[in-house]
């Protein structure tokens, strides 16, 4: 294969692990209001946790993006 | 075939080092480069920050000791959530570690400037000195029952060492998804910027026609530099949360 149309669908490939990171955060924040309409009072107590697990979740596709770009333009 | 000649646009080229006064002792080279200038840019940023706020301590505080004291109630709050009151003694050290780390991220923000966290052999450096830090204070503190850490209470004997295997693994790569953490954040935010920068370059660069839609990547720009806000904001506080986390493992092991 030549390797420049390689690099560019090892990027693509790479790139699907955002999709796979956005179901990790519509998750949490899917739970999250699941719970907070339960128990409305709760909600404030347990914010910094969420943006918390938000963060944690969102660097997983990150890393998929860092990878896509990385043989995007560094290689 | 496009005829127009777009610029050439390299949205890596903003993480390049180089030197601003160079330094050359015998064969090393200390050369204060764009990143050690702006790490002491960050450091004397916080120090500014922080003098102006307990400089002449009001009983009603202006709007800088209110924020000098905002802060500080915020980290102190963290640790202590974290780690509980014995975990208090590394209060000044998490709390420079969060405003360097936070002060990096917001100014390596400022268009034309350098992101001091995108650079991993800086994120790596602080994740394995709280990772040393974590590991002396432990066996310091507990000796030897620091390694009760890795084997969890209530497990019965015979999946045991499968999860002591585990928990060591996870142990021992906590620095490097603590370091890759922040440092991907960062690198991946500042090239999705500059990679719809460039679209906005290359559409006004193109005939006529699509010289209006470049206020479509121009408006993502926008989005997404508030999303960067955020973004630096978070990963120094998920930083520097994990890192008590991690302190209090050494100050509590065996306590999960």
């Amino acid at each position: 294969m030549d390797p420049v149309a390689a690099k560019y669908i090892g990027a693509g490939l790479a790139a699907i692990g955002t999709g796979a990171a956005g179901i990790g955060v519509g998750t949490l924040f899917g739970h999250f209001l699941n719970g907070a309409l339960r128990n409305p009072s709760a909600v404030d107590g347990q914010f910094g946790r969420l943006i918390f697990g938000f963060a944690v979740t969102e660097a997983l596709g990150i890393f998929a993006l860092l990878i896509s770009f990385l043989l995007l333009f560094a290689i | 075939m496009a005829t127009e000649s777009a610029p050439a646009i390299n949205p890596i080229e903003q993480f390049s080092i180089h030197p601003v006064i160079p330094i050359h002792i015998g064969h090393y080279d200390f050369s204060l480069t764009n990143s050690g200038l702006y790490m002491l840019l960050a450091v004397a940023l916080s120090c500014l920050v922080a003098a102006i706020g307990a400089r002449g301590a009001a009983g009603v505080p202006g709007r800088m000791q209110a924020m000098a004291e905002m802060s500080y109630e915020f980290v102190a709050g963290m640790v202590r959530s974290a780690t509980g009151e014995a975990g208090m003694r590394f209060f000044p050290f998490v709390f420079s570690l969060f405003f360097f780390i936070l002060l990096c991220n917001l100014v390596g923000l400022i268009p034309f400037s350098f992101t001091v966290t995108s650079q991993i052999v800086i994120t790596a450096a602080l994740a394995l000195m709280v990772f040393l830090a974590v590991v002396i204070i432990g066996v310091a503190e507990h000796g030897t029952d620091f390694f009760k850490l890795f084997v969890p209470s209530g497990v019965p004997i015979y999946i045991l060492p499968l999860v002591v295997a585990i928990e060591v693994i996870s142990f021992l790569s906590r620095p490097l998804s603590h370091s890759v953490r922040l440092f991907a954040n960062m690198l991946a935010g500042h090239i999705t910027l500059n990679v719809f920068g460039g679209f906005v370059v290359m559409l006004l660069g193109a005939s006529a026609i699509f010289k209006g839609l470049a206020i479509l990547p121009f408006a993502m720009t926008i989005g997404l530099y508030a999303l960067e806000l955020l973004v630096a904001f978070l990963q120094a506080y998920v930083f520097v949360m994990l890192t008590c986390m991690y302190l209090n493992d050494a100050l509590h092991p065996g306590g999960h």
